[in-house]
């Protein structure tokens, strides 16, 4: 293998090291910074740390999950409300139809709001 | 270079492998930094795999023989924009296009969802760099584009002169992005059955990438028809190959996925269905590449020499048993939330069009496969052939084109009968007045063309009247005037109106494929010059023979060494329709063994077609000159008997001009096809609707469009 391009293979590689481990370097210069419970207090708070990044991990997702929910109903109500703009909707239906889709919608909100205020 | 791009794959192969541990340790242990990890190896893998594309990509530019891929599909006489497409018509070079794309597409996945489906996008990531792994793998271990003989020929063989067409070069890397598109979703919804979650968040991050996939999947299909049509010489855009079907298939399941997505993301409904035809999907994509591998396919898709059947089905086989297993297992996260309210409703609608569509999939899929399966298991050759396909499909098409009509005039959750009835004027009228149209022309005596056109008239009105109703209410609520109401109308709802352009395209392109099936006139005629023939109500003449000669050292050269045709003039009730110049062109073999002569135009001929092309039909030719002729046989036996190499094209030349002076009667196949333009536009409005639907609004106008929804959720409630 000639010199040139064993000098681009090792540059790639170098290149390929560095993108893959920055998350990793960056983990741990934030557990330099604030060191965790298992660096202070051993093993058993570890088990807490790990329940507590967890908690958030979850908390996360629900957020999430809410978030895309409340993006979807918001859609659907506009979408009932265009179909009874043109017509496919009579005024009765329509009614029923957006107040139920807006009574799903606050219980999202509702939620969502919990949520935030338990976190 | 050789060796840097062979290593670029080994880092490729080690970059998935780190990729996969990181991604499912991340996920598995909560720990973020490695589920990143994980994920910037997908992005180091597409930088690794650009790097092995521009090697190769450069050894096709400067024409490097070195490399067994460049001489096997390239000269120095192809022209440039050829040599750069040629990388992906080898097995090597396609299947490094495959990884190449596949990584592109996966790390623009994995960065829009880097902040979402936290719990599922390890377990993604993790299955796109396996299939990354798997592709490397196959390069890697089987089928290297970085293989070099020495010495290098001082030429190639050039580019199958099939392949010298403008839409052969972006029909590969179009339908690859499309089959690597649907293994996108297929990763997202593995992981979301893993982390047992398929929720608003899971279809919020997929169906863009779905919606993708079905873009780039139809419009590789588009240029395939197209180059079938334009370039091989049977005039026909869809023949029903195994390949072409294979590419459909997956389109068709897409489509089905993208219009369940909906009843999902509304109602909770289909879980199981919808992850199904997500798992289809990939699955099919995986097996229409596949297809081209195997060394069970005969056919200009197919890629020769060795084939890579064993690992493609090993992994087949892997995908459908981890699928099977995670449905089934998971069956209890996937559980509707709710029911169908009414029959006559929009879900009953998608629902049936999903079965129509899964039923057309399954007519393809059993069409293709079952024969090819019956002749690898019993050694007799079994065909199923375009009848046999149009039997099934014209029917279920017509069925799908009607309910693309029905869907958009029946309201989400329940429709009152009264208002379906009044909406259904419009579009029904349109149709019955097509029919009678088609009664007074006399064209009504093809039934189903007959009824697609009314099917597509019942499409148009239907979409028409949302347009219009939509604008109308638009415009009173806003105060726009018309144009600006509808511009505001489609960009606030650009997945409901994106999606009616497509059903437009799609009813506007069915209207094409009817009309030029059941109408065209085909003719084989043999003329000599100066003779004429009637085909329908055309008359065509020939005026006088063709012949060019091109020196493979003539830096015009594109590929043929000779080209025989002729002109021909058409004619319509004595009005001039259009001159065409069909030809046939013979390029070189290769093959010493021919002769000096006949090396130079021995290998496989190749039709040039002539069009007229326009909008109410298109007139085709092609031509088979007679160079079999005795006088033309027996110039070729002369020299090869009697010239060194150096001169063989000198009786080339004697050829040409002794097929001027004397030319044989030629043999032309003639079509004259009605409405063959609207497939292609109708194809293009489809693209045009799909990106539409698929672009995303603004982000003020999403924040305003939310928090407006949200005040008007409460203050509706507060009056409730």
């Amino acid at each position: 293998m000639s010199l040139l391009v064993a000098l681009l293979t090792l540059a790639l590689a170098t290149f390929v090291v560095a993108v893959v481990i920055g998350p990793l370097r960056a983990g741990s210069r934030a557990r330099a910074k604030h060191p965790t419970e298992v660096e202070r207090h051993g093993a058993a708070a570890d088990a807490g740390a790990e329940d507590q990044r967890a908690a958030i991990a979850r908390d996360e997702l629900a957020r999430d999950e809410l978030d895309a929910a409340r993006e979807a109903k918001y859609r659907e109500i506009r979408d009932c409300e265009l179909d009874f703009l043109t017509g496919k909707l009579s005024p009765e239906d329509y009614r029923a139809i957006d107040a139920q889709l807006r009574a799903e919608a606050i219980e999202i909100l509702d939620r969502f709001e919990r949520l935030t205020t338990d976190s | 270079m050789a060796p840097f791009g062979y290593a670029c794959l080994l880092l490729a192969l080690v970059v998935c492998g780190y990729g996969i541990g990181a991604s499912l340790y991340g996920v598995r242990r909560a720990r973020p930094e490695f589920a990143a990890s994980g994920r910037r190896a997908m992005y180091a893998l597409a930088v690794v795999l650009t790097a092995a594309m521009v090697v190769l990509e450069i050894a096709f530019i400067s024409n490097s023989f070195a490399f067994n891929t460049v001489a096997d599909t390239s000269s120095r006489t192809t022209p440039l924009l050829y040599r750069v497409a040629a990388v992906w018509s080898s097995q090597e070079g396609s299947l490094l296009l495959w990884a190449w794309l596949m990584s592109l597409w996966s790390s623009l996945a994995l960065f829009l969802t880097r902040r979402r489906m936290r719990d599922i996008a390890g377990y993604a990531t993790a299955i796109l760099l396996g299939f990354g792994a798997f592709f490397v793998s196959l390069m890697v271990f089987y089928a290297n584009p970085f293989a070099t003989t020495s010495p290098a020929p001082t030429e190639g063989v050039g580019l199958d002169p099939l392949l010298r067409f403008p839409t052969m070069m972006i029909h590969p890397p179009m339908l690859y992005s499309g089959y690597t598109l649907s293994i996108i979703p297929l990763a997202f919804g593995m992981g979301a059955l893993l982390a047992r979650r398929l929720d608003a968040d899971w279809i919020r991050g997929i169906r863009r990438f779905a919606f993708a996939a079905w873009l780039f999947l139809g419009a590789g299909i588009l240029l395939g028809a197209r180059w079938s049509y334009a370039e091989l010489g049977w005039g026909g855009y869809w023949g029903w190959d195994a390949v072409e079907n294979a590419s459909l298939m997956p389109w068709l399941t897409a489509t089905a996925f993208l219009h369940s997505l909906m009843i999902q993301e509304k109602r909770g409904m289909l879980k199981v269905w919808n992850i199904s035809l997500v798992l289809a999907t990939g699955t099919l994509a995986i097996m229409g590449t596949f297809l081209v591998r195997s060394g069970i396919l005969n056919s200009i898709h197919a890629f020769g020499g060795q084939t890579l059947g064993v690992p493609f089905v090993t992994l087949i086989g892997l995908l459908i048993g981890t699928s099977i297993y995670l449905v089934v297992t998971r069956r209890a996260t996937l559980r509707s939330e709710h029911r169908l309210d009414s029959l006559l409703s929009r879900e009953s609608i998608f629902l049936a069009n999903n079965l129509v569509l899964v039923g057309l999939c399954f007519v393809i899929f059993w069409g293709t496969y079952f024969p090819l399966i019956s002749e690898a298991l019993t050694g007799q050759e079994a065909s199923v052939g375009p009848p046999w396909f149009d039997r099934y499909t014209v029917p279920l098409a017509l069925v799908l084109v009607l309910l693309s009509g029905i869907g958009p005039v029946i309201a989400w959750r329940r429709a009152t009968l009264a208002n379906a009835r009044r909406n259904f004027v419009v579009p029904c009228s349109l149709a019955l007045a097509t029919f009678a149209g088609l009664e007074l022309a006399g064209a009504a005596g093809k039934p189903f063309a007959s009824a697609m056109f009314c099917c597509a008239a019942f499409v148009l009105g239907s979409v028409g009247q949302e347009f219009v109703r939509g604008t109308r209410a638009r415009s009173a609520m806003a105060g726009e005037p018309a144009p600006r109401a509808l511009v505001s109308l489609v960009r606030r709802n650009r997945r409901r109106y994106g999606g009616y352009i497509v059903h437009v395209g799609i009813a506007v392109l069915f209207v094409g494929v009817a009309a030029s099936s059941s109408f065209q006139h085909a003719t084989e005629l043999g003329l000599s010059p100066g003779q004429s023939a009637r085909v329908g109500a055309y008359t065509v003449r020939y005026v006088r023979p063709t012949a060019t000669v091109t020196p493979r050292y003539d830096t015009a050269h594109t590929g043929s060494t000779l080209n025989l045709g002729a002109q021909l003039d058409v004619s319509k009730g004595g009005r001039h329709v259009a001159t065409l110049n069909p030809s046939e062109g013979y390029y070189a073999s290769g093959e010493a063994a021919q002769g000096t002569v006949g090396s130079l135009i021995g290998g496989q001929p190749v039709s040039h077609i002539a069009m007229d092309a326009g909008i109410t039909r298109d007139v085709w030719t092609a031509v088979q000159p007679d160079i079999e002729a005795p006088a033309l046989a027996r110039i070729v036996k002369v020299g090869d008997r009697t010239l060194p190499p150096e001169d063989g094209i000198l009786a080339v030349g004697y050829i040409a001009k002794s097929y001027l002076r004397n030319p044989p009667q030629a043999q032309f196949h003639f079509i004259v096809s009605p409405l063959v333009m609207w497939i292609w536009i109708g194809g293009l409005i489809a693209v045009g609707g799909g990106l539409t639907a698929i672009w995303p609004a603004p982000s003020t106008l999403r924040r305003r469009a939310a928090a407006l929804a949200r005040t008007r959720a409460v203050r509706g409630l507060a009056r409730a």
